[in-house]
């Protein structure tokens, strides 16, 4: 298992899309903090950034990694090896150098300017964003073999996690504002791992107090020591969750 | 050594296989024929585990090759269309596997040098023309000596002097008892190499007979006449 993910690592790392990805990382986050004298605002604008540019490079670009990966697999399959094996090795190499390009493009000069717990805290999330993104191709790549298919589900499925699920809570709040909302918001927020990375960013500010009543609830919940485990065992579960899930149909999949 | 009891796989409304079960021993060389899409394929690709029957069960050397994946140590496959990672040279493919396999026995290079690969060793996968393709893949089926070789259309795209090369080299396998499972649309050329013809049809298996059964029964000594003549019978 260790020498297939040496060989997808060191392919990925080849990549001039990789490359290129860390580079415009590690622009952007330059660029932000010198701009911005006060480099919590560079965090803010960051954040956001963040949580716009990872996910989509990570869900489309491991999308597309894995349909041209499908000779490599088809030549491992007929080899001695698990499937189990092949398809995890190819997971964490993805994740792997999706997470390296995130902490030499963005975690390096992040940590250059601030390094506060809440640097710490965003270095991490856009680590698990990364992962979680990539196992969420893996998903959109083992369900169909059509590739163009696949592709499209990726952008889609992203496009529900950074826009349409966040007009949905809108929706919901201004439909039902006359019922007390907050508590079950914690729950609506775990569905999200975009929301939920974005939720422990803003705690860790002190901004939260903008996000009025609802954003003292989440404070009472997600600034515990209890709320941030659980929190991070919710993005944990985004991880296996539809890794287990794709391995499932992989198992049994005719190549 | 192969034992596959009534496989049935469909994809869609198509039937690939339809209650197929052989029975092969070591030593034998088999030659699958039959017309497009007849499942010839697809039950190489269920020996393999690429392809996930519906129901039956396959045995190698007696273990059931479902959920288990150390079999594949015995098999050298060479694919109808070989498919490579394109960004990787030939050198690499083939270390890679090695890497891969830790075989403590020593490879048998014969078909490299026979092909004369190691020249094109820095050459990249995706800029190989299909003869290339192929004598990679042939070269990587023998590499490991594997007990049973499975050669999926094996001399498809080849030019005379290479593919010569490659029949010599089936045929000194065959001698060690390996046992060998050959698809082909050359019957002059399964002829020479193969012990048993193995006729399939819609996926089903409609023959399954040593060579000289065949040529004794049907009253010729040649296997494309003797098909023809097979054909025509079950046409009527």
């Amino acid at each position: 298992m260790k020498k297939i993910v040496k060989y997808i690592l060191l392919d990925i790392l080849r990549n001039k899309i990789i490359l290129a990805y860390t580079a415009i990382l590690f622009v952007v986050t330059f660029s932000v903090f010198s701009l911005e004298d006060n480099s919590q605002k560079g965090m803010l604008t960051l954040l956001n950034l963040v949580l716009f540019i990872v996910p989509l490079v990570s869900i489309i670009f491991s999308t597309i990694y894995i349909y041209n990966s499908s000779e490599f697999i088809e030549l491992l399959v007929s080899q001695p090896l698990r499937r189990k094996s092949i398809w995890l090795s190819l997971f964490i190499g993805i994740s792997g150098a999706l997470s390296l390009a995130f902490i030499i493009g963005a975690g390096v000069p992040l940590l250059i300017y601030n390094h506060s717990v809440t640097a710490f805290m965003m270095v991490a999330n856009g680590i698990l964003i990364s992962v979680i993104f990539a196992a969420i191709a893996m998903v959109a790549a083992v369900s169909t073999r059509d590739k163009a298919k696949g592709i499209g589900w990726a952008i889609l499925l992203w496009l529900y996690f950074s826009l349409v699920f966040d007009g949905l809570i809108l929706f919901l709040l201004f439909q039902f504002s006359d019922y007390p909302l907050e508590k079950i918001m914690i729950f609506v927020s775990a569905l999200n791992p975009i929301d939920l990375g974005r939720i422990l960013i803003l705690l860790k500010m002190d901004v939260s107090a903008l996000m009025g009543y609802t954003g003292a609830v989440f404070k009472e919940f997600y600034g515990t020591q209890l709320g941030l485990i659980i929190s991070f065992s919710v993005m944990l579960l985004w991880v296996i969750i539809p890794l287990l899930y794709s391995l499932r149909i992989f198992n049994r999949k005719d190549l | 050594m192969i034992e596959a009891n009534n496989l049935n796989k469909s994809f869609g409304k198509l039937k690939a296989l339809n209650n197929v079960s052989i029975t092969t021993g070591a030593g034998q060389s088999i030659a699958l024929i039959g017309p497009n899409g007849c499942g010839k394929t697809t039950f190489i690709k269920s020996i393999l585990g690429m392809v996930v029957p519906d129901s039956g069960t396959i045995k190698i050397k007696n273990q059931n090759i479902k959920a288990n994946w150390a079999y594949r140590s015995l098999i050298g496959y060479m694919p109808q269309i070989g498919r490579y990672p394109d960004n990787m040279k030939i050198g690499q493919v083939i270390d890679m596997l090695t890497d891969i396999r830790q075989n403590t026995i020593a490879i048998d290079e014969d078909l490299i040098n026979a092909f004369s690969l190691k020249k094109l060793y820095n050459k990249r996968m995706g800029t190989l023309s299909g003869g290339t393709m192929q004598k990679v893949s042939a070269s990587i089926a023998f590499l490991f000596k594997p007990e049973i070789l499975i050669l999926d259309e094996p001399t498809a795209g080849l030019d005379p002097i290479s593919s010569e090369a490659l029949k010599e080299k089936i045929q000194a396998e065959k001698q060690n008892g390996k046992l060998f499972l050959i698809t082909s649309h050359i019957l002059s050329e399964l002829d020479e190499l193969s012990t048993h013809i193995v006729y399939m049809q819609d996926g089903t298996i409609m023959l399954y007979k040593t060579m000289e059964e065949l040529k004794s029964t049907t009253g010729e000594n040649r296997l494309s006449r003797a098909i023809a003549h097979l054909m025509a019978k079950t046409a009527q």
